[in-house]
């Protein structure tokens, strides 16, 4: 489990450092600890930059994903990409569906 | 050793509270029953809910389960049973096993008594001879190792799993250290986290029994009509950041700890004392889910809220674990534990620990956020007609042997 430390408390500006975690090393994406903006980076070496605005409590990609990629966060899948999806982007329902609990498709 | 002053009840089982339970028999007699609670003594609570006086015998089987479970809860000092008079839900049935478990039980039906003005004003003096009847109940220490412990999530967000949960799961794993049983449920956010649960299952048999109810409640889910998705993750949920429903149960199965799965039982279903972590078979739904529990026998619930969940039961005290530092700023007033501080490093064995005194203080009678408003939400899970199919009659919870279809 690593964090990255907490921004700055006056109004952001791009390249602003967020908090954010990743919970597990085979993890795909990140969860941002506070609202971040496109421009602003996130992780220990603030290495990657965000292309479009996070909300708290949302995720990022830290890799690319090819449509049907997995996903994965707590160390385990949680679903998978629908479309392309490259790293600091947010992941969400938008490009990210469940593999389970489904009508069609299931075990 | 951690002890706790609780009232003793003529069954051995121990209750933290000292509750007169108004108990209707039916969706007719519920708003009769939370008058008499109103307008008798303040431990007086009330459990109403929406059983038709006829239906299916799986539906009132269930509710039937579920209505003596909580009337025989040990928090419950005695209880009214309240009818119309024509219901077919077993309420003889139902005043024996309180009289069996050594708690008074009146009787009140509204078409004896005359109307429903006659049946509240009936009700009431009985509720009232009841809690002076019961007044004096004993209270004497216990072990912790006595405490059944039902833990629920509701209003999830993504600090859920981060925070909130995780806490709780460590105080889940204390309460287990010491001897006693900690239980969650929400079988539909077990989905995509059943093979972390599968593994810490204590035997194959538990193993086969967890994963059949999993199948079950994802099946019934297509028989409905409709998938998961549009219910799980909620929009709410959604809102905070959890994306799918494999997201929302890996981050919602914290909250039990990481102690081995000693079983898995039907809903509502006794809990046993002493058991370790059980689990328990419950729909999504946290009113219903929480209910189910306290039916089990547990004297008080954790809840955890990212998004700010205020309910509370009529029966057991809820205390309120809040994750998310925003909800936290905005509703301090209905939650008792900050989890919160997680999200920003703090220490999760420090706030399991605190959570874990809470949960102590609690069962020596300090009243939780919830119980100081009053809040009180019950609801019973009925089984729909089309739902039994699925729900009756497999050999899931019936004491059958369980077989994966």
């Amino acid at each position: 489990m690593t964090e990255s430390g907490a921004g700055a408390e006056t109004e952001p500006e791009a390249g602003t450092r967020r908090a954010a975690i990743e919970l597990d090393g085979t993890d795909t994406v990140v969860t941002v600890l506070e609202d971040a903006e496109a421009g602003d980076v996130v992780g220990d070496d603030g290495a990657l930059e965000l292309t479009e605005s996070v909300p708290f409590g949302h995720k990022v990609a830290l890799v690319d994903h090819e449509p049907g990629d997995e996903i994965r966060k707590y160390g385990e899948v949680i679903g998978v990409a629908t479309e392309s999806i490259e790293p600091g982007e947010w992941v969400h329902t938008h490009n990210c569906d469940s593999a389970r609990g489904k009508a069609e498709g299931r075990r | 050793m951690d002890t706790f002053d609780g009232y003793r009840r003529p069954d051995g089982r121990i209750g933290v509270r000292n509750i007169v339970a108004v108990v209707p028999l039916s969706v007719a007699v519920s708003a009769v029953a939370t008058q008499i609670a109103g307008e008798g003594p303040e431990r007086a609570h009330a459990t109403p809910h929406q059983l038709s006086a006829d239906a299916p015998d799986a539906t009132l089987e269930q509710t039937r389960r579920i209505l003596e479970g909580v009337a025989t809860n040990p928090n419950v000092a005695g209880a009214v049973l309240v009818e119309l008079g024509t219901e077919r839900v077993d309420g003889e049935g139902i005043a024996d096993a309180v009289a069996a478990a050594g708690r008074p039980v009146e009787r009140l039906s509204v078409r004896e008594c005359g109307g429903t003005a006659a049946a509240v004003e009936t009700g009431v003096e009985l509720v009232d001879d009841l809690a002076a009847e019961t007044a004096d109940a004993r209270r004497e220490s216990a072990d912790v190792s006595e405490l059944v412990l039902a833990v629920e999530c509701g209003g999830s967000d993504a600090t859920s799993g981060l925070a909130a949960n995780p806490s709780v799961g460590n105080a889940c794993d204390r309460l287990v250290d010491a001897g006693g049983t900690a239980t969650f449920s929400e079988t539909p956010e077990f989905i995509g986290a059943e093979h972390i649960l599968a593994e810490r299952c204590a035997d194959s048999e538990v193993r086969e029994k967890l994963l059949a109810y999993v199948d079950r409640r994802e099946a019934a889910a297509e028989l409905m009509g409709a998938d998961l998705r549009g219910a799980q993750p909620s929009p709410g949920n959604q809102e905070g950041g959890l994306t799918t429903i494999e997201e929302k149960s890996l981050g919602a199965i914290s909250k039990g700890g990481t102690t081995p799965i000693q079983d898995i039982v039907p809903y509502g279903s006794e809990l046993p004392v002493g058991g370790g972590l059980v689990l328990m078979d419950t729909p999504g739904y946290d009113i219903e889910s929480v209910t189910g529990k306290v039916a089990g026998g547990a004297q008080i619930a954790i809840f955890t809220t990212g998004r700010g969940s205020t309910t509370g039961n009529p029966i057991a005290p809820v205390i309120k674990v809040c994750g998310n530092p925003q909800t936290w700023d905005r509703m301090a007033s209905n939650m008792d534990v900050n989890a919160s501080t997680v999200v920003a490093g703090d220490d999760l064995e420090a706030v399991g620990e605190r959570i874990y005194e809470t949960v102590l203080e609690t069962a020596n009678g300090r009243p939780t956020a919830a119980e100081v408003r009053g809040l009180r939400e019950f609801a019973i899970n009925e089984l729909q007609p089309n739902e039994l199919g699925y729900f009756d009659g497999d050999g899931i919870g019936d004491g059958e042997e369980v077989s994966r279809s």
